[in-house]
């Protein structure tokens, strides 16, 4: 047997994650099995039949530009990478007029604590992404587009290069597509380890072939993106959210979930549940039917608390968690972020310091360097959690932690240094009494 | 020197990007370096620079701001153990503990034998798959219980002191 076989028989079947069949209403891992991920699958699915209707192919008149994009806005769909900005805002923002090259980017640089969708979506369904950049890319006049794919799922960036063949060999991408006068060109690049690329100016960075480091901004990607072009980001599932929403409307999407918080989102739900995996559901479900949904609490247990976007999203408690639907607005009313819809569960027996002190090395360990305030202060926030967790913490612990992350939170060219100070903040807050009785209990080892 | 095979791998990755910006291969081409010679040599981003157009140091700097190059040679298994709090939570972090144990190294060592280099990881974004982890950059292993990481290290090895 060669080694490639030998590791082929532990890589996931998709099974576990995407094919359980407790997804409601999916519309992006919608009737996928796993070996339907090709392009004629796709096809038979109705794929690529929302490419064929903007370009009028199937006897329609076509959409203009401004249909597409007013479509995008009328469906409510907000950004699935973290930030939860209006697609189809920031698809007005392209200047569409600009006469040279522009370029749209997807980001698929998925390293966010907790978050496995986009890796799914780009393994099993691959093709919905490229339509849905090949439609962005008609709606924007964009001629060229990149896939930046996280480096550490290199079977998913094969799978997607597969993809493109296929979609250039049928004339869905390349040159004057499908006989009409619009041409794209779509390319698939690997980062190589490096949370910080997820942050959309490090991602440009990095497709540059530099160190990914962001940029300042202004001036935003619109203006002044890859090479200096002007360029669109969006996530990857933001992509594939797009093709049902030009083939069944931009209302009926906005319909599937709830006012300002249209259609399915996928949650990534890790943690302590019986069934982690990937939960394509309406947005404004409540929490505790996604709980359900993922078999409820490992072992029985009872909840203590769930990071509810990603490991960069401020933990609530259980209580607070209970009483929320998931979506943008319900989670940020709560305290926290939707983030990139990544559900990590915490049962009653966790402890609350060590979790953050796993965190906390995390953000020290993919600082880029740049900014002082994060470089340094990511160390030292770890620095400190760990003192506490190993019996060490001392009474002035707690104000410093808070004195750090607040010297920290919006003295930075990213959000890194938020999302590693906004942890910290949050389990401080909440969970305040775990971090005291480790420091007392140090306290009085010293005192005997 | 870079051999034809090779170099026709640096050709396809740059026909992605527009001439002027060859740059934007230098992170694949690192990529297949390391595949093929097992880490990142001087010599090899010496090589790189000079098929790029770019300097000598621009690729030394992506070698080291990314976390999968390998900056020294490494055992014929890289193995790479997520065990960043998703993980952690169902338990990567004993995965991690398991594996020094079988291996009889600590973490960021080799085998004597130099078959295994063993390394905790940040984030795989697979984190419904824990315990998970990277084989050789390129082969996620999920769901590795015990049981699991026992099979894979055992035909790992038996594949490894074939000739």
């Amino acid at each position: 047997m060669s080694v490639n076989a030998v590791l082929q028989q532990f890589a996931s079947s998709g099974v576990e994650t995407c094919f359980h069949g407790r997804h409601i209403n999916p519309q992006i891992y919608a009737d996928l099995n796993g070996s339907n991920w090709s392009l004629s699958a796709y096809e038979q699915r109705g794929g690529y039949q929302a490419l064929r209707k903007i370009l009028g192919m199937d006897g329609g008149q076509g959409l203009t530009q401004d249909e597409v994009i007013a479509t995008v806005k009328e469906s409510g769909l907000r950004g699935r990478g973290g930030a939860g900005f209006p697609t189809g805002l920031k698809w007005s923002f392209m200047p569409r007029q600009f006469p040279g090259q522009k370029y749209l980017v997807c980001n698929s640089d998925e390293g966010e604590p907790g978050t496995c969708k986009d890796r799914d979506i780009l393994m099993f369904n691959p093709h919905i992404v490229i339509e849905g950049m090949a439609i962005a890319a008609y709606a924007m006049g964009i001629s060229t587009g990149y896939n930046y794919i996280h480096g550490e799922i290199f079977q998913v960036y094969e799978r997607f290069e597969a993809a493109l063949e296929e979609a250039r060999a049928a004339g869905y991408l390349g040159q004057a597509i499908m006989g009409s006068s619009f041409s794209f060109q779509l390319h698939a690049h690997h980062g190589f380890g490096a949370y910080i690329c997820g942050e959309e100016t490090s991602l440009l960075e990095s497709l540059e072939g530099k160190k990914g480091q962001p940029r300042f901004k202004p001036p935003f990607p619109a203006s002044f993106g890859l090479y200096g072009k002007p360029t669109t980001i969006n996530n990857t599932e933001t992509f594939a959210a797009v093709p049902w929403i030009i083939r069944h409307g931009g209302l009926a999407y906005l319909e599937c979930g709830k006012p300002n918080n249209g259609g399915t989102k996928i949650f990534s739900v890790s943690g302590d549940v019986e069934r982690p995996g990937n939960y394509e559901i309406p947005l404004g479900t409540p929490f505790s039917a996604l709980l359900d949904l993922a078999g409820g609490v490992s072992g029985g247990r009872k909840l203590k608390a769930v990071i509810p976007g990603g490991s960069s999203s401020p933990v609530l408690p259980a209580h607070v968690i209970m009483d929320c639907t998931m979506d943008y607005d319900s989670i940020s009313k709560a305290g926290s972020m939707l983030g990139s819809g990544a559900v990590i569960v915490m049962d009653e027996t966790r402890c609350m310091v060590e979790s953050l002190k796993r965190l906390s090395y995390f953000y020290m360990h993919e600082s880029c360097g740049q900014c002082t305030p994060c470089r340094e202060g990511t160390g030292w926030l770890w620095r400190l959690v760990d003192r506490i967790h190993r019996g060490e913490g001392r009474e002035t612990d707690m104000q410093l932690l808070d004195n750090v992350a607040e010297s920290i939170m919006g003295r930075t060219i990213c959000a890194l240094g938020d999302a590693a100070a906004m942890p910290v903040r949050a389990m401080v807050k909440h969970f305040r009494p775990e971090f005291e009785a480790m420091i007392q209990s140090a306290q009085q080892a010293v005192a005997v | 020197m870079i051999s034809e095979a090779t170099r026709a791998r640096f050709d396809r990755e740059t026909a992605k990007y527009p001439v002027e910006q060859r740059q934007s291969a230098v992170m694949a081409c690192l990529s297949i370096v390391q595949q093929e010679f097992g880490y990142v040599s001087p010599e090899s981003e010496a090589d790189i620079a000079a098929y790029l157009g770019i300097a000598k140091m621009a690729v030394h700097e992506v070698t080291t701001f990314y976390n999968m190059y390998n900056q020294a040679p490494v055992g014929r298994f890289k193995l790479n153990v997520c065990t960043n709090l998703p993980c952690q939570l169902r338990d990567g972090q004993k995965a991690l503990h398991h594996l020094e144990a079988k291996l009889g190294v600590s973490m960021g060592e080799t085998t004597a034998d130099g078959l295994f280099t063993l390394q905790q990881s940040e984030c795989l974004g697979a984190c419904a798959d824990a315990p998970v982890m990277l084989v050789n950059d390129r082969h996620m292993c999920s769901f590795m219980t015990h049981e699991k990481l026992n099979q894979l290290v055992d035909a790992l090895r038996n594949e490894g002191v074939q000739p």
